[in-house]
């Protein structure tokens, strides 16, 4: 799930003619968003009728001729119907969603006005459970039901709002230029319909079209957030049930690391350290009879105690690696490209630290994905960008290996999602068959100051 | 030899010393931070330094910056950094000036004496002295730099072993060749990576660090 943290609404809009003219075009494209969706919403109504219209057939008592033929073409309607209940509804339920997010994501980008998404999360297993799981999931979802009302406005009104602008222009400039092509043709005959007249309100127009077109796209979009926007309450209790899920995970992942260390100190730095003691006391006892001996053993003792350092060392790396404590993010990535038979270009832009559990995980997210490159992309260049900009610490990972990385597939990049997560942190993956593969992490945070040193 | 050690935790600074008093060498200062070590290196010019990494105020990579500082107050000043790991950032920052007299080694060095005393007298003596764990993870990459790719399998041992900071008659004996054979390896090193003629020592140091940026 994506919580959009409800952005500043941007200030007035820009009123210079060429941001006119541009709004303008903005609101033909923004209306034209309104054809896609009536398709869609054709299919849905669509699906319903004819089952209801089909079933309604089948049930009416008939006793005519063709009685038998009737009845089969019913039964081919409620078929159709139901067939297209079964296999239409649910992906056109998800393009209906990806187009209220398209415009979500552009009343943002040129409306300035910030619109919160709050879809549930699909289950854990959806793609193995069956239609119906898929289908409550969808239709339970507030957010659904938001979407589809939205197609509807947006089909009566929504679009004219968007569009009156452009309309207004083209029909003022084709009134203005009536008087000017109609030499040869005599204009029809009706009062006001003179040259000076058309040219006045032609002119009129397209100034109305132009100077309304800002304030028509702002208007656009708050109608979008008065019917998209989830209320107060539902926004809330999307947070908490976000918020619960990450903490339990979080949890769950500390829990399973604490386990991991334990288990790595019991059969490695422990075991190592007995061995030790046991040696240690051989040598002890043989000492005097037999000094050669003993000596060899307090020698075996020394590289047991060598050992465990670079087991303890190897398990520190992995819990908090010292450049990372030391340095901060940005060495600590350099550190590790250092470590990795990958090329690695890495630019970095940060003016600060992070704060600790975040780097900590931005850290291990950009070590496993570097894991993840060696591993399975056959990738030759790696290029790595940390940066901070608007409370958000962004790191983008690219490689030209093959691409075809797909999150729902592999267990590792579901895991860096999962941890970022517990930060308000998304992942975003571009990885087309052929490459390159994109990774991009944001995590929302701010960065302390840089520590000044003495020396 | 004189030394001076900055080391925080009591235990070791106390066994660094008698290691190195057995060894007949003479401990003109043992400090805990990095402020005392830059006024003792000042005041006492010893032949060389030992420093912690992790020293207060920060407990971080002051050791490193101390030891920076040290050798930008007294230029030359050889220093060898010690530490509970390795990281070639680090390596490559010591190495940096291109000068030699700088060591890196896991503090796990200590436990061998004998070899631990022969790495200090090496640095102290000009040369470097490079953790063979950072060569091993060098080594466990493989680098793209293209003049480094020149080399031959052969060559890049010899390197691997002067980065760890070994004479040619020491590489030599670990590699069971004669030592003109590796004195061959070296001057090949130096033309392969363009290295200018210039004082032996200085060559070596530069080699390595050629091989640290990878």
């Amino acid at each position: 799930m994506v919580v959009a943290d409800s952005g500043p609404a941007r200030g007035r809009p820009r009123l210079g003619l060429g941001a006119c003219l541009v709004a303008a075009v903005r609101g033909v494209a923004l209306g034209a968003l309104v054809l896609a969706e009536v398709v869609l919403l054709l299919v849905l109504l669509g699906s319903v009728f004819l089952a209801v219209f089909g079933s309604g057939a089948l049930t009416a008592g008939d006793n005519g001729a063709d009685a038998g033929r009737r009845s089969l073409l019913a039964l081919l309607v409620l078929g159709a119907g139901l067939a297209m209940i079964r296999y239409a509804v649910p992906p056109v339920l998800l393009a209906v969603r990806r187009v209220a997010r398209l415009t979500r994501l552009l009343t943002w980008r040129w409306c300035g006005v910030a619109i919160p998404e709050t879809y549930r999360r699909p289950p854990a297993d959806l793609a193995a459970k069956g239609y119906f799981a898929r289908l409550r999931w969808l239709l339970g979802d507030a957010a659904t039901w938001r979407d589809l009302l939205w197609v509807l406005v947006n089909a009566v009104v929504g679009w004219l709002v968007a569009a009156a602008s452009a309309m207004l222009i083209v029909v003022g400039v084709v009134a203005f230029l009536v008087p000017v092509v109609s030499r040869a043709v005599p204009p029809p005959a009706f009062p006001g319909n003179t040259k000076p007249a058309l040219t006045i309100i032609g002119f009129a127009m397209v100034a109305t079209g132009v100077a309304a077109a800002p304030w028509l796209l702002r208007g656009y979009g708050l109608l979008a957030a008065a019917v998209l926007a989830p209320s107060g309450q539902a926004e809330l209790v999307s947070r908490v049930r976000h918020l619960s899920q990450t903490r339990s995970e979080a949890l769950d992942t500390g829990a399973a690391e604490i386990r991991r260390i334990e288990r790595d100190l019991h059969d490695g730095a422990q075991a190592r350290l007995v061995a030790m003691g046991m040696t240690l006391d051989a040598a002890g006892q043989i000492i005097d009879s037999n000094p050669d001996a003993a000596r060899a053993l307090l020698f075996e003792a020394r590289d047991a105690s060598v050992k465990a350092l670079a087991e303890l060392r190897a398990l520190v790396r992995g819990i908090h690696p010292p450049v990372l404590a030391d340095r901060g993010l940005a060495d600590a990535v350099r550190a590790l490209a250092l470590d990795t038979p990958l090329r690695i270009h890495l630019a970095s832009d940060l003016h600060g630290r992070p704060p600790a559990p975040v780097e900590s995980a931005a850290y291990f997210a950009v070590s496993e994905l570097l894991a993840n490159v060696s591993k399975h992309a056959a990738a030759r260049e790696t290029w790595i960008d940390i940066r901070h900009t608007d409370r958000m610490l962004r790191i983008g990972v690219t490689d030209n290996g093959h691409g075809g990385a797909d999150p729902a597939r592999g267990t590792g990049l579901r895991g860096i999602e999962r941890r970022l997560a517990a930060f308000d942190g998304v992942l975003a993956v571009s990885s087309p068959p052929g490459g390159p593969t994109a990774v991009t992490m944001e995590i929302p945070c701010e960065l302390s100051l840089p520590k000044t040193s003495s020396c | 030899m004189r030394v001076v050690i900055a080391e925080d935790l009591f235990l070791l600074r106390d066994g660094l010393t008698r290691m190195l008093q057995a060894h007949g060498h003479e401990i003109t200062a043992a400090v805990d931070n990095g402020a005392d070590l830059l006024a003792a290196v000042t005041k006492e010019a010893p032949d060389v330094a030992i420093v912690d990494v992790r020293l207060p105020p920060s407990f971080t990579d002051e050791g490193i910056r101390a030891a920076l500082a040290a050798r930008r107050e007294v230029p030359g000043l050889p220093v060898l950094v010690l530490s509970q790991y390795v990281e070639q950032l680090y390596a490559r920052e010591l190495l940096a000036s291109g000068s030699g007299g700088i060591g890196y080694l896991l503090k796990d060095r200590v436990f061998d004496s004998a070899q631990f005393v022969d790495a200090v007298r090496r640095v102290a003596d000009g040369g470097t002295a490079m953790d063979p764990e950072v060569i091993a993870r060098l080594l466990a990459r493989n680098t793209g730099n293209a003049s480094l790719g020149a080399l031959s399998p052969r060559e890049r041992e010899v390197l691997a072993l002067m980065a760890e900071g070994r004479s040619n008659a020491a590489i030599a004996q670990r590699m069971v060749i004669t030592e003109r054979a590796v004195a061959k390896h070296t001057a090949s090193i130096f033309t392969k990576l363009d290295l200018q003629p210039s004082d032996d020592d200085n060559r070596r140091v530069l080699a390595v660090l050629a091989y640290l940026e990878g």
